[in-house]
């Protein structure tokens, strides 16, 4: 069962931008795409834990700030030849808001 | 028998007058040349190389007493025609002598406009006219110091000629660029680079004031806010007014100039009149093509034959070496205009074009003028470009066929283009040394020396090698951006100052971005390129700046932040040391580290503190020493006078200057 709830309104994250929801478990990044996609995922690099959501947003990916991982928005893989996964959550944009999966993000194991 | 004419002026156009005359009717007259300066026709555009040391006097002569003598041509060098009786139909000379006429030519040229400033009367206060204006200039050396009033044509090449003797010359002109009846003001800067880099010095909006002199003679030039320029010899070259004098005291319909009509004849029958001295159309005249235009007319109305003066589209170009520039037509911004424009920054290259109409009404170049005749075509014949128009600013080279295709244009150089500007290196050059054997760049470079110095021509060199070797040359890709695209920085500054790309949509469209939009790489570079070219119309996009310019910190391996207030040059006060102290403990700042750019590193903040820091920092007077900038970050000092034992200036004080004027500009500093 999802359990959306608001987080903040879309125009409150800049376009190609990012910004964090505080969980009890660990940070998430919440990110808008150039095409006002919205993406969550954990704001934290699998390569040595990079902060995402400072990284520059292009396309449906973001590259890390610390050593340039480049990390799909949509599958949290990181692209060409680095491996590594990050976890991703569900969200979505319903009239101007963005809402995120409550239940999934309560149940979420500790990075 | 014999018709007497008398002509009053041996200038440019009554030379070509003259010429055209005799050729056509070697005995039918009887000609008496008057010219009041003391030597016959002679090219008075070229006193300029003369003055330059590239030309003698004798070089630039027209006519030799011998060709005078064989035409029968009476010389009354040296002599003024002091009247004319058109009722008697006669001339008094200088001297008294009455001389009867049947026709009349008048070629007085013009006299420079003197600015009645106070000192303008002083001896060593010159124009630039004649042979004896050019000897003046010639007897300076590098002891001496000259001012140049106005920064014309004239003005121009009179400073250069001096620098080239070693003159220490000072141009002052009044209006904000150089030559801006001819240049826009991007070529109006790149001309005053390569004056400056010729060791002229140019002041621009510059307001003379008076002429100082002491015992009668020119010591400086007061400028209107106090400077005083110190000069041996004082040159103004601010414009000309058609000679008209004895025209007018004759009777004649004089205007600004002459009135002549298509003929050029004056309002009397047996009058006429050639040259800078005439009005034509509401037109006065300043170039010579034009007058060579009227000479022949002249002429031909002499002999009886029907023939009209039209006036046509003008180009002007400088002479001066070094400064390729050519302009042409009318290029003021207007409604319905439209600018096609190519700069090159590396080879100084700008060129500009005005269309109105599907055709080129202006265009004025600089650096690179190959092309002009081509474009100087397209104006006066009013060529229709809708066709070419992509391509157009390329020049000929790129016309049909072959669109962009840069071997095309190097293909079409001549030998003695120039290819490395920092070695002075032609194209032929370059292909003697691969004809010798030298196969690659590297080759070349260590035989001819291109592109061994800034390497902005490397590509060049590489397409002559392209070009001369053909499929033995493979020409290596240069490095692209990232992979978004193919085009390296280079080219996309290029597309993104002559397409006027303004915004990073128009950029990835109009190079092809292969990816919706660019990446980590690209992003940051053309928000930097885009803020760099168009500062008043492109806004800034934080999302394509790295984090650290974002948050005015840098970014750390854990993900918090270090964060370096600006120490103006190494300077600074208790009050500020406190501020510091207080944010480090206020914030929980876990290191507190002194730099080697002389300034305290606060590192291992959170990010989302960076906000409140950066608040109690600005409050004490602090700002960002931009740790981070790819710009000027600090200024490294040693005390100086002010304490060392053995400081002979105030070096602190300079580092702070420097650091105040520099800072902030976010400008790569390469
Ligand atoms: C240094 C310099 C560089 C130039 N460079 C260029 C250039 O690059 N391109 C360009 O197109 N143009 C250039 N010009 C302009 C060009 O030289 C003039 O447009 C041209 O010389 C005008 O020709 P003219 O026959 O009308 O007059 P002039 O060549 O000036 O001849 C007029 C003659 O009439 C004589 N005279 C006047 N009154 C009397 C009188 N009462 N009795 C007898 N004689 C008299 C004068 O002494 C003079 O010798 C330059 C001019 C100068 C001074
Ligand atoms: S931590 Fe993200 S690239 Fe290294």
């Amino acid at each position: 069962m999802s359990d959306w709830i608001d987080i903040a309104a879309l125009s409150d994250i800049p376009r190609r931008g990012a910004r964090v929801v505080k969980t009890h478990l660990g940070c998430v990044a919440v990110f808008r795409t150039g095409a006002d996609d919205v993406f969550a995922l954990n704001n934290a690099c699998p390569h040595k834990g990079g902060p995402l959501s400072e990284g520059i947003v292009h396309g449906n990916a973001v590259t890390c700030p610390l050593h340039n991982w480049v990390i799909s928005l949509e599958t949290g893989q990181a692209q060409g030849a680095d491996e590594g996964q990050v976890a991703t959550y569900p969200a979505q944009v319903k009239e101007g808001r963005i809402l995120l999966d409550k239940s999934v993000l309560v149940s979420r194991t500790p990075a | 028998m014999k018709q007497n004419l008398i002509i009053i002026g041996a200038g440019m156009a009554t030379g070509r007058a003259l010429e055209t005359l005799l050729d056509a009717d070697p005995d039918g007259w009887n000609v008496t040349l008057f010219n009041a300066e003391p030597r016959g026709n002679y090219n008075r555009i070229m006193l300029s190389p003369v003055l330059a040391g590239d030309k003698t006097y004798a070089e630039i002569e027209t006519h030799s007493t011998q060709w005078y003598a064989q035409n029968g041509v009476t010389c009354r060098f040296g002599e003024k025609v002091a009247a004319i009786d058109r009722a008697a139909k006669t001339v008094t000379a200088q001297n008294g002598d009455v001389l009867r006429y049947d026709k009349l030519m008048l070629g007085t040229g013009s006299t420079p406009f003197m600015i009645p400033l106070p000192g303008h009367d002083l001896e060593g206060v010159i124009a630039y006219r004649d042979l004896e204006d050019t000897q003046r200039m010639m007897d300076l050396g590098p002891q001496n110091k000259c001012v140049v009033i106005g920064g014309g044509l004239l003005g121009l090449e009179a400073a250069a000629g001096m620098a080239a003797r070693g003159v220490d010359v000072t141009v002052v002109h009044i209006m904000g660029h150089l030559m801006e009846r001819q240049l826009d003001e991007a070529a109006g800067y790149l001309l005053r680079r390569a004056l400056v880099d010729k060791g002229i010095t140019v002041k621009c909006s510059a307001n003379s004031k008076e002429i100082l002199g002491v015992d009668g003679h020119v010591r400086a030039l007061l400028l209107d806010d106090g400077t005083e320029l110190p000069c041996d010899l004082l040159v103004m070259a601010v414009g000309i007014r058609p000679n008209v004098t004895l025209a007018q005291e004759a009777g004649l319909a004089v205007g600004r100039g002459i009135h002549v009509d298509d003929q050029m004849v004056t309002s009397d029958a047996d009058v006429l009149a050639v040259g800078e001295c005439v009005e034509h159309n509401g037109a006065v005249f300043g170039l010579v093509a034009p007058l060579y235009d009227q000479a022949k007319v002249a002429a031909r109305t002499l002999l009886g034959e029907a023939d009209a003066f039209k006036q046509k589209e003008l180009s002007t170009k400088l002479k001066v070496t070094g400064c390729d520039l050519f302009s042409a037509g009318d290029f003021a911004d207007g409604e319905g205009r439209e600018d096609i424009v190519f700069r090159d920054p590396a080879r100084g290259v700008y060129r500009r074009l005005v269309i109105e109409n599907s055709a080129i009404i202006g265009a004025v170049m600089y650096g690179d003028t190959g092309d002009s005749n081509w474009f100087f075509g397209l104006i006066r014949d009013k060529t229709d470009i809708t066709d070419m128009r992509d391509t157009l600013i390329f020049g000929p080279a790129y016309q049909g066929g072959t669109p962009q295709d840069p071997l095309a244009a190097v293909a079409a150089l001549p030998r003695d283009a120039e290819i490395c500007g920092c070695n002075g290196i032609c194209k032929g050059q370059i292909e003697d040394a691969i004809a010798a054997g030298a196969g690659d760049l590297a080759a070349i470079k260590a035989t001819t020396k291109a592109s061994a110095s800034c390497g902005t021509c490397t590509g060049l060199v590489e397409q002559v090698l392209a070009v001369t070797l053909g499929d033995d040359f493979v020409l290596p890709a240069a490095a692209s951006i990232c992979a978004c695209t193919d085009m390296t920085h280079e080219d996309v500054r290029r597309m993104i100052k002559s397409q006027k790309l303004m915004s990073m949509p128009a950029v990835w469209q109009e190079c092809g971005w292969k990816t919706s939009c660019g990446c980590h790489v690209c992003r940051p570079a053309l928000n930097f390129y885009l803020l760099a070219d168009w500062p008043l119309d492109y806004a800034d996009d934080p999302q394509s700046r790295f984090i650290n310019e974002r948050k005015h910190a840098n970014i750390q391996k854990d993900g918090t932040f270090s964060v370096v207030p600006r120490m103006w040059g190494g300077i600074t006060t208790p009050d500020e040391l406190r501020a510091i102290a207080d944010a480090a403990d206020k914030f929980a700042v876990p290191t507190v580290k002194v730099t080697g750019g002389q300034r305290i590193d606060l590192l291992g903040v959170k990010g989302e503190d960076l906000p409140a820091i950066w608040a109690d920092l600005n409050a004490a007077g602090m700002v960002s020493g931009h740790a981070y900038s790819k710009g000027l970050r600090t200024v490294k000092t040693c005390v100086g006078t002010d304490h060392c034992r053995f400081g002979t200036q105030d070096s602190t004080g300079l580092g702070i200057k420097l650091e105040k004027t520099l800072w902030g500009h976010g400008r790569h500093i390469s």
